[in-house]
């Protein structure tokens, strides 16, 4: 067999890795691996940036300068690491609890700088790693160890809240579109500024069983067949919206980013001394 | 026709595979492995290794004559 050539992106001695049977994180990276090699950046110059839980814990398995850091707090890590080199190309890798619960002010306001990072949140609507507690993206009526009678609130749309914030790119895939993710990776790579990309990904262990949702290939038939592509999305009337979510890129737009703002204020200041 | 390499270490018997291939080739045994189990019938569609979470198996199509 031929090697494939995303592997030298692997740390082969860290594989199999934790992951339970099903799940859907394996896939999210190799689709950041296959957008790394097709945009051809190289591994010394490129850093991965992760929080905590169990998305988190793919920094770990990637063959590049990687930093696991503290939970919620992958954004401002990573926001230092553009700022003190800013030739590096910069991914985050965390999860919807990670990004949108702890870490949702770093999350916000790394938007509103347009920090030029590429930042992808594996969104299994839950707490994987700590057993099942409900996220911020948990959909309404969902059971979870915290909302054992059914989540009550709704969920938050994290690309919707990366548009308002100020994000410059914008996009969501699934784990069962793997070559759509990453080509919406690699967008998100070329974008100079700050890229969100939510991958959608399944956590049959501590979600799928408890709202008997069947194993991973089950879970991802279910994306397979409720995902829309954003062209006919935006077709769609609202009663055959019900129960399905669009996938594409949502918002690209042009603004300075915090490398250059900050390199202007410095200038203004009288220059770096 | 396809020459499958599946390394099992790798492996954890997820079934996505199986779900996922057009023309039920692969089965996953009770260890928790999978097998080609008809490989005649694979048409090299790529989808069990494009879907796999673990990067456990690899399909090459090779022609019949080189495979000799
Ligand atoms: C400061 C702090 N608070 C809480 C935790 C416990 N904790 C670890 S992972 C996690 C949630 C992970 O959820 P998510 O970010 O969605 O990642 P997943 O495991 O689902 O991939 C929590 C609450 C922690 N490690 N640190
Ligand atoms: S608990 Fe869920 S998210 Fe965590 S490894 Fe298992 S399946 Fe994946
Ligand atoms: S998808 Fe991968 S890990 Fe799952 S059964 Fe098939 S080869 Fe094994
Ligand atoms: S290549 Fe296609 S037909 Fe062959 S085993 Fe894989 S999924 Fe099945
Ligand atoms: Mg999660």
């Amino acid at each position: 067999m031929m090697e494939r050539s995303y592997e030298k992106y692997f740390r082969e001695n860290r594989l199999p890795h934790i992951w339970c049977p099903g799940c859907g994180n394996g896939l999210a990276m190799k689709a950041i691996v296959m957008a790394i090699e097709e945009k051809g950046l190289s591994q010394d110059e490129t850093v991965i940036v992760s929080g905590i839980g169990c998305s988190s814990r793919a920094s770990g398995y990637m063959d590049f300068d990687t930093l696991h850091t503290a939970h919620g707090r992958a954004i401002p890590f990573a926001t230092g690491i553009k700022l003190a080199n800013p030739k590096l190309h910069v991914i985050v890798i965390t999860g919807d609890g990670d990004c949108t619960a702890i870490g949702g002010n770093h999350f916000i306001h790394g938007c509103r700088r347009n920090v030029d990072l590429t930042v992808i949140m594996f969104n299994n609507e839950i707490y994987g790693m700590t057993g099942g507690q409900g996220s911020p993206t948990t959909p309404l009526g969902r059971l979870t160890t915290t909302a054992p009678y059914g989540t009550s609130v709704r969920p938050f749309d994290a690309c919707h809240i990366a548009m308002a914030a100020g994000a410059t790119y914008v996009a969501r895939s699934t784990a069962y579109h793997v070559r759509h993710l990453a080509k919406l990776i690699g967008e998100g790579i070329d974008n100079k500024g700050f890229s969100f990309i939510e991958a959608y990904v399944q956590c049959p262990t501590a979600y799928g069983r408890k709202n008997r949702l069947g194993d991973g290939g089950a879970m991802m038939k279910w994306m397979r067949d409720n995902a829309v592509q954003l062209s006919a999305w935006e077709k769609l009337p609202e009663e055959k919206r019900q129960g399905k979510f669009p996938i594409g890129c949502f918002l690209k737009r042009e603004a300075e980013d915090f490398n250059m703002a900050y390199n202007e204020l410095v200038n203004r200041a009288g220059g770096a001394r | 026709m396809s020459v499958f390499t599946i390394r099992e270490e790798r492996c954890k018997g997820c079934g996505i595979c199986v779900t996922f291939c057009p023309k039920q080739v692969l089965e996953v045994d009770e260890l928790s492995k999978v097998h080609a189990v008809r490989k005649e019938d694979c048409i090299g569609c790529g989808q069990c290794e494009l879907l796999c979470p673990d990067f456990a198996i690899f399909v090459d199509k090779v022609d019949k004559e080189a495979a000799k």
